[in-house]
């Protein structure tokens, strides 16, 4: 195992220094709260010059998108950041980066979408990329952020892959809030991600080659959006044995849903991002007061690992879904209709139950957490009927 | 300047094959543009529109260039993330230093003009080392021929319809290529297909300047305008001699008139060939007419003086 | 450089297809044929044509065809009879005549 230097710092500092480590070759970036430190620290990189990349400070993020797509069918490795109504100006970009199979990397500092305007934490913006074909990685702390970012790219790049990946981190409270985790040392992770070997390269003039084409007579627009779904399906063992190998290098356990209590729970959360700290911080008081309580944090979202859920989920009595984002008008939030769909083939299903939770950053405190398990022990004791959608921790 | 002989020696780098409609101007202006390149290297990319639906009609490209299509919105940013990457791999060392290659992106008046705007403008002001060349056909001709900013005051459009309350578009055209020049970039010009000795000129002086430069092409839609496919140049000839089109650039802030109209014609003579106009000829809209007239006369003063200073 | 063989491209499967709709091969639409767009075709007179390439240079459809700098023939697999460059000619040298029947196949 690699030595690894044990830093104080916060997220978007973390991923700006694998951003740095990562070497790319053109960042276009463009500022929003809570990303902004990203790329302002990536910035600095570039003055100081510790990177060779051509930092393109556009004019939008419908740009930033726009220039990263550019430069990634050029042949060069590109990565940026943004978060909320950047992601959604970005909508039509994020399915061409995918459709056109862009190995573009892009961290997401989630937060509140509009209106009201509001810049603090929830997954609304994310949720609304769920569908663009990019791969959705979400961190719970600093450190998961950093691994991510690192691993993304190599997920990325790999030949059976070739799809761009999202790395997502809490806003303010995973992007602003100082940290404790590993660095890596340069060399280490110059020898994880390794070289990217572009083919079908704009810039390789000699062979000149159409990206962007028009697929509108014939059909064939159907067979390409077979194919990224071929290839998005292929990624979850390419994103599970990337993270065996950065595992084995960091000494960090990694897989796509990773369970606390989970071989034995009766009631159990099921959370991603930040907020699983607490969770898992009540599961704790709870298992020490002897109630089998579990949590089971989703680490990738997309692909979404069904199998994986439903294999965690399977004997558990009463399952609760924390969802930090809406669908308006849908039976649930997004996390909810999809773990949901991925319980429904088991034999035995658990009773389920949905919480929207924190949104605009709406405080998730530890009582809301214990009553989330307080309503799963009624249900699993049969006391209580599963009481549908929860708007949890409103006035 | 080259010569046209000298043009014939290069490479065509449109191929024939591709769905335009029979008399586009769309396809002459890429042509010219792209001949006056010479022997250099150049990566092409083009905005959503009829220029670049029609070319690339899956499994078929007619661009012997590399080429990316991107969206409606972005022609200028995605050329500028093409243009980042080939510094960037320069940095790396992947590309060797002494490579050389011109970029260049195509709009129509649409995705230029309007929606392009902020994508162009920024790309602009970065100084990426990037040619834009906009061929107006003042509509939204791939849609079917919708009012744009670029659509002349009193031309017909789809939405800008000709009615008892109406008679086609009310307000002026947006003047693109001096918002352009006051980007403070090293070469903006005007130019139209019927003048390719000017155009082919201009564009390679915009290949040769070091930064953004930005040609803004009148190129006839026979569909829009309404004119017989056979009319293309010659129509776009009379937009230049009635002033409908000075032809002039913008080098390093100093403005020049590269086609003097001494005698210019009336408006009427650029007018009356195009269907889109033919409101115009009704008695009742002679006023209309005559403030068409004032129009022109306005905009080619302004040129002018701006070529005076 | 080799030539991208599509000739089987109807049976292909999702994944026989280049990765994101990319197409590897510059310029092959001049294996599309739109020359039986044509209603009319351009004819030049060789005695009245002074090599000046003005209907090459505005010709939309890359259809004029130039060999050692000067116009051999017009490219009829892809002229769409657009009349520019009978229109154009200075000298009177190109018309347009009425299209026969015998036309391009169209792919």
């Amino acid at each position: 195992m690699a030595e690894q230097k044990i830093v104080a710092t916060t997220g978007n500092s973390l991923v700006a220094e694998a951003f740095r480590q990562c070497a790319p070759d053109v960042v276009p970036a463009y500022p929003i709260t809570p990303q902004t430190t990203i790329v302002e620290e990536f910035a600095k990189f570039v003055a100081q010059g510790r990177v060779h990349t051509e930092y393109v400070t556009v004019e939008s993020e419908h740009s930033a998108m726009s220039a990263a797509v550019g430069a990634s069918a050029a042949g060069a490795r590109v990565m940026t950041a943004t978060s909320s109504q950047g992601l959604a100006y970005m909508w039509e970009e994020l399915h061409i980066a995918a459709g056109l199979r862009l190995p573009i990397v892009m961290a997401n500092a989630n937060r509140a979408l509009a209106a009201p305007i509001n810049i603090h934490c929830d997954h609304s913006d994310i949720m609304g990329a769920r569908d663009t074909g990019w791969i959705i990685y979400f961190a719970e702390t600093a450190q998961e952020a950093y691994d991510n970012t690192l691993m993304a790219i190599r997920v990325a790049e790999n030949p059976q892959v070739m799809l761009p990946v999202m790395t997502t981190l809490d806003g303010f409270i995973t992007t602003h809030s100082i940290d404790r985790a590993q660095l890596m040392d340069d060399e280490t992770v110059k020898a994880f991600v390794g070289e990217y070997h572009p083919e079908n390269a704009l810039l390789d003039t000699d062979h000149p080659v159409s990206h962007g084409n028009f697929a509108g007579l014939g059909g064939t627009y159907f067979e390409f959006k077979q194919a990224e779904r071929t290839a998005i399906d292929r990624s979850l063992g390419v994103i599970k044995s990337v993270g065996a190998e950065w595992s084995a290098v960091s000494g960090r356990p990694f897989d796509v849903v990773e369970g606390w209590g989970m071989e034995d729970a009766e009631i159990a959360i099921v959370v991603i991002g930040s907020t699983a700290g607490n969770v898992r911080h009540i599961a704790r008081e709870l298992r020490a007061q002897g109630v089998k309580a579990g949590v089971l944090k989703i680490r990738v979202f997309r692909p979404f690992p069904f199998v994986d859920i439903a294999e965690a989920l399977k004997g558990v009595k009463a399952v609760a879904v924390l969802d930090r984002a809406e669908s308006f008008g849908a039976e649930g939030g997004p996390l909810f209709l999809e773990v949901r769909s991925a319980l429904y083939d088991c034999t035995t299903r658990p009773a389920m139950v949905n919480y929207i939770y924190g949104l605009g950053g709406a405080d998730v405190k530890l009582e809301l957490i214990r009553r989330v398990y307080s309503d799963l022990a009624d249900i699993a004791g049969g006391v209580a009927e599963p009481s549908g959608l929860v708007y949890l921790g409103t006035r | 300047m080259p010569t046209i002989k000298e043009l014939a020696a290069c490479e065509d780098r449109l191929a024939g094959g591709h769905r335009l409609c029979a008399g586009c101007g769309a396809s002459i202006a890429a042509r010219q543009v792209l001949l006056a390149a010479g022997d250099n290297a150049v990566v092409t990319g083009c905005a959503t529109g009829c220029l670049e639906v029609s070319t690339t009609i899956y499994p078929y490209s007619s661009w012997k260039t590399p080429f990316i299509h991107n969206a409606f919105a972005n022609a200028a940013a995605t050329v500028s993330g093409v243009e980042a990457a080939f510094k960037g791999l320069k940095a790396a060392g992947k590309i060797p230093a002494d490579k050389k290659i011109k970029f260049v992106a195509f709009g129509g008046d649409g995705g230029t003009y309007d929606i392009g705007l902020q994508s162009l403008s920024g790309a602009m002001e970065r100084g990426h080392d990037m040619v834009y060349v906009c061929y107006d056909n003042g509509a939204y001709m791939n849609t079917g021929i919708q009012r744009s900013s670029a659509t002349p005051f009193g031309a017909w459009a789809t939405t800008a319809e000709v009615g008892k309350a109406q008679q086609g578009k009310e307000q002026r055209r947006k003047d693109l290529t001096s918002i352009i020049a006051a980007h403070g970039v090293p070469y903006a010009a005007q130019a139209s297909i019927s003048h390719w000795r000017d155009l082919t000129n201009k564009a390679e002086k915009a290949f040769n300047v070091e930064g953004p430069a930005f040609l803004n092409i009148l190129a006839t839609c026979p569909r829009g305008w309404r004119t017989a496919p056979d009319q293309t140049i010659s129509i776009t000839k009379l937009a230049v001699q009635t002033g409908f089109w000075p032809l002039f650039e913008v080098e390093d802030g100093v403005w020049r008139q590269t086609v003097k109209v001494p005698n210019r014609k009336p408006i009427e003579e650029f007018l009356k060939p195009q269907g889109r106009f033919k409101h115009l000829f009704k008695p009742e809209n002679a006023e209309l007419l005559a403030s068409v007239q004032a129009e022109v006369d306005r905009y080619w003063n302004y040129i002018e003086r701006r070529c005076a200073e | 450089m080799s030539k991208w063989d599509i000739s089987s491209i109807d049976d292909w499967k999702s994944e026989d297809f280049p990765r994101g709709a990319m197409i590897p091969e510059a310029g092959n639409s001049a294996d599309y044929v739109t020359g039986g767009w044509r209603s009319e075709r351009p004819w030049r007179d060789e005695s009245k044509c002074t090599q000046c390439l003005i209907c090459w240079i505005y010709c939309p459809d890359s259809s004029v065809v130039l060999n050692d700098g000067k116009v051999v023939s017009f490219d009829l697999d892809h002229c769409k009879g657009c009349g520019i460059c009978a229109h154009e000619c200075p000298s009177d040298a190109i018309s347009m005549a009425l299209e026969g029947c015998e036309l391009p196949e169209v792919k």
